[in-house]
């Protein structure tokens, strides 16, 4: 079963895409913040990293821009795909997002939850 | 229609009705008024300088005072400048504000219907009913929020602020709202202590707008204190003046950011961290209305210690 870190601060999309994800066969680990996003992403020895990973860019406690840029630059981390989730649209936020490493960026109120789901499938090759 | 259109860049009056600004405040009028000073200057300084030539002192000083002249109207196009980039800088933060805060709750919207449908209405529980009502409601109210207090600003910008004045007894707004704000306090694990001074003279204002003021700083005293704490709240009256403080522990403002707090759509950086929702508006609202009542609005603020936002206005 893949696993996927989900971190995105609105509780009820925690609620609502993290079961849509999970009737889909994924497990999913919810982190509310972006602190507890960069820990999920990094698990101590033992502990399985996620296969990918759905990003917000605005978060609590530190942004989804400083958690691309530190999952990125970590040897351990920079092979997870990393989708941007988040409702900010401007082009400079998009070039940024994929100037640091994101694999693709997608603007929530553009989708629905099945075309998001499609794109996961997508990146993890199913 | 291209000389037109060529010739309108140099109508002014219309140029300067495109910014909304008036016409001292409109940079196309004052660089006019600048090359006219301009030239005045250079052919004064001629005519003085070949009649006044054995009195190099006098021409000194009118050169002097013209070029005082010319330092003041470029400052004045400068601060209108500013006004525009700072104009040019709302409309930015109103487009983020709007994009993401009304999208947020409107994707929750979205994507909860979509899982509903998906999932076949005659195949819901209870609970998953209740818990998608409440769904609905929250991220109805967020949305409300957000476009009542974009309309007030607008509202406000356009027309002033229109008062309906009555004898107002703000002890009993400031109990009211406190103890509406109870549940919100107990959920967040803040305690709020009332301190009324009894008797209070009521003042002739409009009621609406000091409940904004006042929901507003108890609701953002509660919301910015992380874990658990105490908000005090005070009401007193203090020489021809009535005194409303909150004091909180709350994350506090960072010392560089506390010169813009009182500005439409800003957010100091550290609450960004910690509350992701919120507009900006509330504390310009706020000051806003409090300059309208001829009274003062003010903060004290220390970062991860806490703040206090006080306001007095006047017994008439």
């Amino acid at each position: 079963m893949k696993t996927i870190l989900f971190i995105e601060d609105e509780a009820t999309l925690q609620k609502t895409f993290g079961k849509t994800l999970e009737e889909e066969g994924f497990k999913v680990i919810p982190a509310l913040d972006g602190d507890i996003g960069l820990k999920l992403a990094n698990p101590p020895a033992g502990g399985k990293k996620p296969d990918l990973i759905l990003l917000d860019l605005i978060l609590p406690r530190r942004n989804g821009f400083e958690v691309l840029k530190e999952i990125k630059g970590d040897e351990e981390t920079k092979d997870i795909p990393i989708i941007v989730l988040t409702n900010l649209e401007t082009m400079d936020n998009v070039d940024r997002a994929i100037e640091l490493g994101a694999t693709t960026y997608l603007v929530k109120a553009n989708y629905s939850l099945r075309e998001v789901i499609t794109k996961v499938k997508q990146v993890l090759g199913e | 229609m291209k000389a037109k259109n060529f010739l309108q860049q140099f109508n002014i009056f219309k140029q300067c009705k495109k910014y909304g600004l008036p016409l001292w405040e409109c940079p196309q009028f004052l660089f006019v008024i600048m090359g006219i000073v301009i030239i005045i200057t250079a052919i004064s300084t001629y005519l003085i300088g070949t009649r006044y030539l054995d009195n190099p002192e006098t021409v000194a000083l009118i050169t002097l005072g013209l070029a005082m002249v010319l330092f003041i109207i470029s400052f004045i196009i400068n601060k209108s400048l500013e006004m525009l980039a700072e104009a040019s800088r709302m409309k930015s933060e109103f487009v983020r504000i709007v994009s993401h805060q009304l999208r947020a709750p409107l994707t929750n919207l979205k994507w909860s219907i979509e899982m509903m449908i998906s999932e076949g209405l005659e195949n819901v529980r209870e609970k998953q009913l209740l818990d998608f009502i409440r769904t609905l409601k929250e991220n109805s109210n967020r949305m409300e929020e957000l476009v009542n207090n974009l309309l007030i600003v607008s509202r406000m910008e356009k027309d002033g602020i229109h008062e309906k004045k009555e004898n107002t007894d703000l002890e009993k707004i400031v109990n009211q709202f406190v103890s509406e704000s109870k549940a919100f306090a107990d959920s967040s694990n803040i305690q709020l202590k009332l301190d009324c001074q009894k008797n209070l003279p009521t003042v002739f204002i409009d009621p609406s707008k000091i409940k904004l003021v006042i929901e507003n700083f108890i609701d953002n005293a509660i919301r910015y204190t992380k874990k658990r704490g105490i908000v005090e709240i005070k009401l007193r009256k203090y020489k021809n003046n009535i005194c409303f403080e909150v004091k909180d522990e709350g994350v506090g403002i960072p010392k560089e950011d506390q010169k813009y707090i009182f500005q439409k759509f800003f957010r100091a950086r550290n609450v960004l961290k910690y509350q992701t929702h919120g507009s900006g508006l509330g504390l310009f609202i706020a000051k806003s209305v409090i300059d309208k009542m001829g009274g003062k609005i003010g903060f004290e603020s220390k970062e991860e210690k806490g703040s206090t936002f006080w306001f007095k206005i006047p017994i008439r």
